[in-house]
C-alpha cells in the first residue's frame, strides 16, 4: 500500500516535472514575446507620436471637435491617445501571440477572433474620426452661411447639421464593429426619423413666428429695402 | 510668331488662326466678358473711338475673352463695325482695328480670361496692353489713353487707375485692401484690385510664365495677384486718374464673394511674398497722373440698424469660430463693442487692424478651413463699415481722406504685430 502511494506520487511528480519541462520553454517563449512586444509597442508608440506631432494631428483633432470630447472625458490630447492605443494594441497582440504558444485549448479560437476584430476596430476609428471632422466642417459651413445670409437662429441650424452627421457616423461605426447591429439600425431609424419630424414640427409649429419673420424679412422687407442704397464693397 | 508657343498653348486652334491673321500689334485691349450684352456694345465702341483718337498710327486689336455668355455678347463684340466709330471720331486713322472673340470656358473664370488675354498679347508681341471692365457704363475713350500712354511713352510696366468715388463706395478697398497692401508692400497704390489697368508686354509675359495657373493658387482675384506680382518684381508702377467710377449695383450678400475675390488672394499672396513684405517699413507714394483720389459727398441712405444687427449677431453666433482665429483680447474687445449701445458704437482703427492681422496670421496657419476664415471676416467688416459710416456721415471729403490716411498709418504702425503673430503661430 505504502509503495503504491509512493509510486503514484512519484509518477505524479514525474508527470508534473514532464509537464513543467514541456511548458517551460513555451512559457519562456511567451515571456520573450511579451518583452519583445513591449519593446516593439514602445517603439511604435514613439514613432507614431512623432509622426502625428509632425503633421500637427492635434490641430486636425481640434478642428474635428474630437479634442473637446477628449477634454470632457478628462483624457489627454488626441496624439497621446492614439499613440497609447497603438502601444496597447501591439503589446496585447504580442502577449496573445505568446499565450497561443502555450497551446491552451479554447484560447486559440478567442485569440484568432481578436486578431480578426482588429482591422474592423481600426476602420471604425477611422470612420469615427473623419466623421467628426466632416460634422465639424459642415456645421461650421452652415453656421457661417446662415450668419452671413442673416438667417434667424443660425446656431440651431448648425447644431442640426452636426447632429445629423454624427448620428449617421455613429450608426456606421457600430455596424462596422458589429455591436448590436439590428438594435443600432432600428435606433438609427427611430432617432433619425424623430429628428426630422422634430425639426419639421419645430419649424412648422414651434417656430411659426420665426418662420413668419424669416419669410417677411426675405420677401416683404426686400421691397422696403429698394428705397435704400446698397454700398458696393469694391 | 513663335510656332513653339502655338504648339504648347491652351488657346483654341480657331483663336490661334485669328491671331495669326492679325500679325504683330502695338496695342492690345483685353475685354473679359460674361453675359454683358447690355453694356458691351457701348464699351467696345468707346474703346474703338479711344484707339482711333489717341492711337491712330498704332496697330491695335481688341481681344474679347468670353466665359460662355448666352446673351450674344461675343457676337456683339465682333459685329461692331469700326467704320461706324470712324465716322464719328478720327477719319484719318491709318491702321485696321481688329476685334477677336474667343470662348475660354463655358463658365466665367477670371484667371482663365486674364491668361487668355496675356497669351494673346505675348503671341501678338503687343508692347502695351490694357484690360477693361465690361460692366463700366461710365467708361470714356480717354481712359484707354490714360492707361496706355504711361507704358508706351514713359516706360512704366503697370498703370493702375484711381477714381472719383462716393465716400462710402468701395469701403473694402479703402478700409482693408489699400491700407494693408500699402503697409505690407510699401507702395501707396489706391486700387490694388483694379478692373481696368494697363500693363507692358514684358510684365504680361513675365506673369504668364509664372507658376500660378496650374498650382491651384490662381483662383478668383487674379487681378490682385497680378498687381502684387508687379510690386514684388519691382516693376515700374504708376497710377492714372480715370474719372468717376460708376456705381455697380450689388447686393449686401455680395460681400462674401467680394471678400473671396480680394482678401483671399491677398492673404494667400502673403506666404510666398513673406521675404519681400517682412523687410518693408513705411510706404512710398507712386507717380500719379492726375489726382490720386476724388471724393463725392452725395447723400446715401444706408440701413445702419441692419449693419449693426448683422455685426452683433455675427460676433455672438460665431464666437466658437473666432476663438480659433482671434486672440482672446481682441475677441473680448469685439464682444464688448457688440454689446454697447448704438450711440456708443465704435470699432476703433487699432482694433480693426489687429482683427485683420490676426485673420491674416490664422489664414497663414490654416487654423480652420481658409474659406471659412474669409467668410468669418464678413460680419466684422460690417461692423467696421458701420463705424466708418457713423464717423464720417457728416464729414467733408478731407475728413474722409484723413480717416483713411490715419487707418493706413495704423496698419503701418501695427505691422510688427502681424510679424509677431505670423511667427508665433508657425
Amino acid at each position: 500500500m505504502r509503495e503504491m502511494i509512493i509510486s503514484e506520487l512519484s509518477q505524479a511528480m514525474h508527470e508534473l516535472a514532464r509537464g513543467f519541462a514541456h511548458y517551460l520553454p513555451r512559457l519562456i517563449v511567451m515571456l520573450i514575446l511579451a518583452f519583445a512586444g513591449w519593446a516593439v509597442a514602445y517603439i511604435a508608440k514613439v514613432v507614431l507620436r512623432s509622426i502625428l506631432r509632425l503633421i500637427q494631428f492635434d490641430r486636425l483633432s481640434d478642428n474635428a471637435g474630437a479634442s473637446q470630447l477628449l477634454t470632457k472625458a478628462a483624457m489627454p490630447a488626441a496624439t497621446e491617445v492614439l499613440s497609447r492605443f497603438l502601444f496597447w494594441v501591439v503589446w496585447l497582440g504580442f502577449i496573445l501571440l505568446g499565450v497561443s504558444v502555450l497551446g491552451i485549448l479554447g484560447l486559440q479560437e478567442q485569440i484568432g477572433k481578436f486578431f480578426l476584430f482588429l482591422p474592423r476596430l481600426f476602420v471604425a476609428m477611422f470612420i469615427l474620426f473623419f466623421g467628426l471632422l466632416a460634422a465639424s466642417f459642415f456645421s461650421r459651413a452652415a453656421l457661417l452661411a446662415a450668419v452671413n445670409a442673416n438667417v434667424p437662429s443660425p446656431r440651431v441650424l448648425s447644431l442640426a447639421v452636426r447632429s445629423i452627421i454624427i448620428v449617421f457616423v455613429l450608426s456606421i461605426v457600430f455596424e462596422e464593429l458589429g455591436i448590436a447591429e439590428q438594435t443600432m439600425l432600428v435606433a438609427f431609424g427611430i432617432g433619425f426619423g424623430a429628428l426630422m419630424l422634430g425639426l419639421a414640427i419645430a419649424f412648422g409649429i414651434g417656430g411659426k413666428d420665426l418662420a413668419q419673420r424669416f419669410l417677411e424679412r426675405r420677401f416683404v422687407r426686400a421691397k422696403k429695402d429698394e428705397s435704400e442704397d446698397e454700398l458696393s464693397p469694391l | 510668331m513663335e510656332i513653339k508657343l502655338a504648339e504648347d498653348t491652351f488657346l483654341t486652334d480657331d483663336f490661334l488662326r485669328q491671331l495669326i491673321n492679325v500679325g504683330e500689334v502695338d496695342i492690345l485691349v483685353g475685354l473679359p466678358t460674361h453675359n454683358n450684352a447690355k453694356t458691351v456694345g457701348s464699351i467696345v465702341k468707346t474703346i474703338q473711338s479711344g484707339i482711333l483718337r489717341w492711337f491712330p498710327r498704332e496697330r491695335a486689336v481688341i481681344i474679347n475673352a468670353d466665359g460662355g455668355s448666352r446673351d450674344g455678347t461675343p457676337e456683339l463684340v465682333t459685329s461692331i463695325s469700326i467704320d461706324d466709330v470712324r465716322r464719328g471720331s478720327n477719319p484719318y486713322a491709318l491702321r485696321t482695328l481688329h476685334s477677336i472673340s474667343t470662348k475660354y470656358a463655358s463658365s466665367p473664370e477670371s484667371p482663365a480670361a486674364l491668361r487668355t488675354i496675356l497669351a494673346a498679347a505675348e503671341l501678338l508681341q503687343a508692347k502695351a496692353c490694357v484690360v477693361m471692365s465690361p460692366e463700366s457704363s461710365s467708361i470714356e475713350g480717354e481712359w484707354i489713353s490714360k492707361l496706355l500712354r504711361p507704358i508706351r511713352d514713359d516706360g512704366f510696366d503697370l498703370v493702375t487707375p484711381t477714381y472719383r468715388r462716393h465716400r462710402f463706395e468701395g469701403l473694402l478697398i479703402t478700409n482693408l485692401l489699400y491700407p494693408m497692401t500699402r503697409a505690407l508692400y510699401g507702395l501707396r497704390l489706391r486700387e490694388p484690385y483694379a478692373q481696368e489697368f494697363g500693363f507692358s508686354g514684358r510684365l504680361g509675359g513675365e506673369f504668364l510664365s509664372q507658376n500660378v495657373w496650374d498650382d491651384g493658387t490662381a483662383g478668383s482675384g487674379i487681378e490682385l495677384r497680378f498687381t502684387l506680382a508687379a510690386i514684388t518684381a519691382r516693376h515700374r508702377i504708376c497710377q492714372s486718374f480715370l474719372g468717376q467710377k460708376d456705381h455697380i449695383e450689388r447686393r449686401g450678400s455680395d460681400l462674401v464673394p467680394a471678400l473671396r475675390e480680394t482678401v483671399g488672394p491677398l492673404f494667400s499672396a502673403l506666404e510666398p511674398d513673406f521675404p519681400v513684405w517682412s523687410a518693408v517699413t513705411g510706404s512710398q507714394p507712386l507717380p500719379t497722373i492726375g489726382p490720386d483720389h476724388e471724393v463725392l459727398l452725395d447723400l446715401v441712405r444706408v440701413n445702419r440698424k441692419r449693419l449693426r444687427e448683422m455685426f452683433t449677431t455675427g460676433v455672438a453666433e460665431l464666437a466658437t469660430v473666432f476663438q480659433s482665429i482671434l486672440s482672446p483680447a481682441t475677441l473680448a474687445e469685439l464682444q464688448r463693442i457688440a454689446g454697447s449701445g448704438e450711440s456708443d458704437f465704435e470699432y476703433s482703427t487699432e482694433l480693426w487692424v489687429k482683427t485683420v492681422y490676426e485673420f491674416a496670421a490664422s489664414y497663414h496657419q490654416s487654423v480652420i478651413s481658409r474659406d471659412h476664415i474669409i467668410q468669418a471676416l464678413a460680419p466684422l467688416f460690417r461692423g467696421r463699415v458701420l463705424a466708418f459710416l457713423m464717423e464720417h456721415r457728416n464729414g467733408s471729403a478731407e475728413d474722409v481722406e484723413n480717416g483713411i490716411e490715419s487707418l493706413c498709418l495704423e496698419f503701418e504702425r501695427l505691422k510688427p504685430y502681424l510679424l509677431q503673430m505670423w511667427k508665433s503661430r508657425e
